[in-house]
């Protein structure tokens, strides 16, 4: 692994790095360009859009100057940038309190779904995706085939609409809203609940976090899942056949391991690739199975902003998502070359 | 070398006996003929109240009725022409104004290369869904706005599926003859360069006509589509929520009425992928 940075030398590597992220800076410039637009370039009066028809002059003026919408454009947008840049995100419309504060714990609480929702959907998929190549054309492949091309299909909000009916009312099984049960008095000191409630060695905590977590994690892991598992099955199924596989067969090692170490292995980049692209998915069906679980995350926050006029919440947290999902392209853009040393660091 | 006519029948054979393919074309026909004839098989208005509120699926109301008494079976039905509607000029407003950049880029190169495809970069900077809710906070909701955005966000996936497919296509010999004997640029993109382009094109489109849909309905969801009484899906289901103990029918059928759509476009996307671009196969 990671031959290549050596024999390139790790200059080579850098120079990657560096050109990777130099390339970043025109599209950050036309993220916030588009993210500043949506407070600032409504068409028409941004404050009647705001605060609606009935608003006073009073209150009129008020948001006029909290967002600097009396001065020109152009003094708008450096204003904006200055801000975001020295991490003030603005401020609420609505709680009147500063948005990079407020953010934080429900940036906590999409890290964490999201994560559970890409380990199930990780875990599943591969696993669905081998055992149908592993069986090709069986009754078992065409059933996970089946259930994937459900799951690419299916929008998220209803699946997570139809689990709660069925899991949270009709079963009762699973917690339907929140991340934690409000009786327990649970008090986080990370965000991280899971993380938290292994901090405190508390089970029960440890078991309520889990149980709310079920639903929404599956909900929104099941596209990417479905998506992984489809991905693995043709992978493997190119890897199948070739020369190493047939001697790693002749050589008499065990089934379990040709398939989890030769076939898996050789077979995993593309797989890597789809888990990547996945992950912006999974950012934006986070804001709509967080309403639908009142996930306290950024997408509820964004949500809740959109239904208040909160326009600066919406704007910014917009803003940090798209800048996460950017980042974590970067990150799998670099993994590529350490996982697949034939990748040219020097070549676009 | 085959004659077009017959590659076209070989094409069309392969499309008969590719099953999913099928299915797919199947499903996309019977909501089109569902979307026309919706006047014929809805027993109601859409808007139409009866007393019975939240009443289960009967022999009167085949899947039940909502909150306000209104047929539920009329409204997914009618919430076809939606969907289809919103899916059909989204996309082509992508395919359109995404093929016309792709190409510029593409057969062009240099500083117009570099500036469409930094914008293509940029929209493709946000999770879609969220450019999407980016767009119609900035415009307000609506479903006119709601398509435009779903128009805006798709029109990356167009335009460097159109920009790759030219540079591949202009390096042919048969593109230099032309410019040889003195074609004119417009000449030889229409001639040459769109003619061998739209396979990946139609392919695409038919995909992204299933996401267009989820988006629609998403948007919808949100309370940023199709505004009430509008039987939108997405809306429709935003609606029936808060009855979802009482009355799990009124989400049941919107949502599945969306998931069979999607499916069908999908499965004739990957069907048409296997026959006109077996490089593609996933």
């Amino acid at each position: 692994m990671g031959n290549a940075i050596f024999s390139k030398g790790v200059v080579g590597l850098y120079a990657y790095i560096i050109r990777r992220m130099l390339m970043l800076i025109p599209v950050l410039i036309g993220m916030s360009i588009i993210t500043f637009s949506i407070v600032h370039a409504i068409p028409g009066d941004p404050t009647k859009v705001i605060l609606g028809d009935k608003a006073t002059p009073e209150q009129v003026a008020l948001v006029k100057e909290n967002l600097g919408l009396d001065k020109p454009w152009y003094t708008q947008y450096f204003q904006y940038m200055k801000g975001v840049l020295t991490g003030d995100l603005g401020t609420s419309l609505i709680t009147k309190r500063p948005i990079s504060e407020e953010i934080r714990p429900f940036l906590a609480a999409t890290f964490e779904l999201s994560m559970v929702a890409m380990l199930f959907a990780f875990i599943f998929g591969i696993n669905l995706g081998v055992l149908s190549a592993w069986r090709h054309n069986s009754w078992l492949d065409y059933g996970t085939m089946i259930i994937a091309l459900i799951g690419v299909s299916i929008p998220v909000f209803w699946l997570g609409l139809m689990e709660l009916w069925f899991f949270a009312q009709y079963l009762d099984l699973l917690p339907s809203y929140g991340r934690v049960d409000p009786r327990l008095g649970f008090v986080g000191i990370t965000n991280f609940y899971l993380l938290d409630s292994i901090l405190y060695g508390d089970v029960t905590y440890l078991k309520d976090v889990i149980m709310h977590l079920i639903l929404p994690a599956i909900a929104l892991g099941t596209i990417p899942m479905a998506i992984i598992a489809r991905m693995t099955r043709s992978s493997m199924l190119e890897v199948m056949h070739s020369d190493y596989i047939r001697t790693a067969r002749a050589k008499g090692l065990s089934e379990f391991w040709v398939i989890y170490k030769h076939t898996l292995k050789n077979a995993f980049m593309p797989i890597l690739t789809v888990v990547g692209l996945q992950m912006g998915l999974l950012l934006g069906g986070a804001v709509l199975t967080e309403t639908i679980f009142s996930w306290p995350g950024v997408g509820s926050y964004i949500y809740n902003a959109i239904h208040a006029r909160d326009y600066p919440v919406i704007q910014s947290g917009i803003l940090v998502l798209a800048t996460i999902f950017v980042c974590i392209n970067l990150l799998v853009d670099l993994l590529y070359g350490w996982i697949d040393p034939r990748i040219q660091y020097e070549k676009e | 070398m085959t004659t077009p006519t017959t590659t076209r029948a070989i094409m069309g054979k392969q499309f008969l006996s590719h099953r999913s393919a099928m299915i797919g074309a199947m499903i996309v026909t019977l909501f089109l003929l569902l979307a026309i004839s919706a006047p014929l098989i809805t027993p109601y208005d859409y808007t139409e109240r009866s007393p019975d509120l939240l009443t289960a699926p009967s022999a009167q109301h085949w899947f039940g009725t909502d909150e306000m008494g209104r047929d539920i079976f009329t409204r997914v039905i009618y919430g076809t022409r939606i969907s289809l509607w919103v899916g059909f000029f989204a996309i082509s407003g992508s395919i359109l104004v995404g093929s016309l950049l792709g190409l510029i880029a593409g057969y062009y190169g240099g500083i117009r290369d570099t500036f469409i495809s930094r914008l293509f970069d940029i929209l493709l900077a946000f999770p879609s869904i969220l450019l999407a809710i980016s767009i119609v906070a900035m415009l307000g909701p609506g479903l006119n706005h709601a398509l435009l955005a779903i128009a805006i966000i798709n029109i990356p996936t167009f335009g460097r599926l159109m920009r790759a497919r030219v540079i591949s296509v202009k390096t042919e010999d048969y593109i230099a003859a032309a410019r040889a004997i003195g074609m004119k640029d417009a000449r030889i993109i229409m001639r040459h360069i769109l003619p061998n382009s739209w396979t990946p094109i139609l392919v695409q489109g038919t995909l992204g006509f299933a996401t267009a849909v989820i988006e629609a309905a998403a948007l919808g969801f949100l309370g940023l589509g199709a505004e009430p009484p509008a039987p939108e899906w997405g809306t429709m289901l935003s609606d029936a929520r808060q009855y979802i103990q009482l009355a799990p029918w009124t989400m049941i059928f919107p949502g599945v009425a969306i998931m069979l759509t999607v499916l069908g476009f999908n499965l004739l996307g990957d069907g048409l992928r296997d026959i006109y671009d077996p490089k593609m196969k996933v």
